[in-house]
């Protein structure tokens, strides 16, 4: 398995979308959309871009089955980081719990 | 076969051949990464729950912030990580002018972005916006609270610009050993490897320009 060479083509296209979703996220942030929808917006746009940066940019997309899971480790750790301290942080207080 | 010696250029002598080279400083680059990641996640986790605690302070302190220097240097990255991708590509096609120019372009731009930085901590500084150092807050939203985000907001960008000075120093050396000839077609996982971390940096700037600068925005429109 040599190297593949991602064509120029595809790193121009790339940052054509880069360029375009950076617009969007500025648009969409001059609205006040209700509740949480502002975040979610901003947070979805910028998970697009870091993915086409991480398969095309950084060759995720062409490399071997290895790579892939050193990604992914990386992304299930974070995961594991928001959810754990969320699951804590964000319950508190659902519970009544009974002074002593 | 015994004594065919014959030595590939770039090859370390413990790899079986240059693409098992190849694979191994990628996975050793992510490993490093994953590191990043995680260093980097713990800083944003920090910003999530102090959010969450009071969003209309977070808010009101990120109007402050001026959005268009910051959208300039979200493009200012992106141009910088396009102009990496293409140096990358011209260290496998072996076209060594063009590969030092794609890296002399990168480090400009690299620089660009620290530039622009330098100016708007400056403004903070003005303003009596650095967290601890006689900070002041006369907006809306509880001055505690708005402190706290200056406070996520200096860390982070901080610590980014950090990795920026780094990559900066990498590209140094990169564009050295591209002078000198050292990379060719068969061999230029340096400039690959340091190509990774320039875009994990760009990456992590991807998540900080929305939830720092654009999260008080509508504001400017009430």
């Amino acid at each position: 398995m040599s190297e593949h060479v991602v064509s120029r083509k595809i790193y121009f296209l790339i940052f054509g979308a880069l360029m375009v979703l950076t617009g969007v996220t500025v648009w969409v942030a001059n609205f006040n959309l209700p509740g949480p929808l502002n975040a979610i917006v901003a947070l979805s746009i910028a998970i697009l871009k870091a993915t086409l940066v991480v398969l095309y940019f950084m060759h995720v997309r062409y490399s071997s089955k290895l790579t892939w899971v050193f990604v992914a480790a990386g992304i299930i750790w974070l995961i594991i980081l928001f959810a754990f301290t969320l699951s804590d942080y964000l319950t508190r207080g659902w519970v009544p719990i009974a002074s002593g | 076969m015994a004594d065919s010696h014959v030595t590939t250029y770039g090859l370390a002598h413990h790899f079986d051949d240059i693409e098992q080279q190849r694979e191994a400083g990628t996975l050793g680059m992510w490993a490093f990464l994953i590191t990043e990641i995680l260093f980097f996640g713990g800083m944003f986790m920090a910003y999530v729950l102090y959010r969450t605690k009071d969003p209309d302070a977070f808010a009101s302190a990120s109007a402050h912030l001026n959005w268009k220097l910051g959208a300039a240097n979200t493009a200012v990255l992106i141009i910088s990580s396009l102009t990496m991708a293409l140096a990358v590509y011209y260290s496998q096609t072996g076209d060594r002018k063009m590969l030092m120019l794609f890296l002399v372009l990168t480090m400009i731009l690299g620089a660009t972005f620290l530039g622009v930085k330098a100016y708007e901590y400056n403004d903070k500084w003005v303003h009596h916006l650095v967290p601890g150092f006689g900070f002041q807050w006369e907006g809306h939203g509880d001055p505690q609270h708005v402190q706290m985000f200056y406070f996520i907001y200096f860390m982070m960008t901080g610590i980014h610009a950090l990795h920026m000075i780094i990559g900066l120093g990498i590209m140094t050396v990169i564009l050295t050993m591209a002078k000198r000839g050292r990379f060719t077609p068969e061999y230029h996982s340096p400039v690959e490897i340091s190509g990774l971390y320039w875009h994990f940096v760009d990456i992590v700037w991807i998540f900080l320009f929305p939830l720092l600068y654009l999260l008080g925005a509508h504001i400017h429109n009430q």
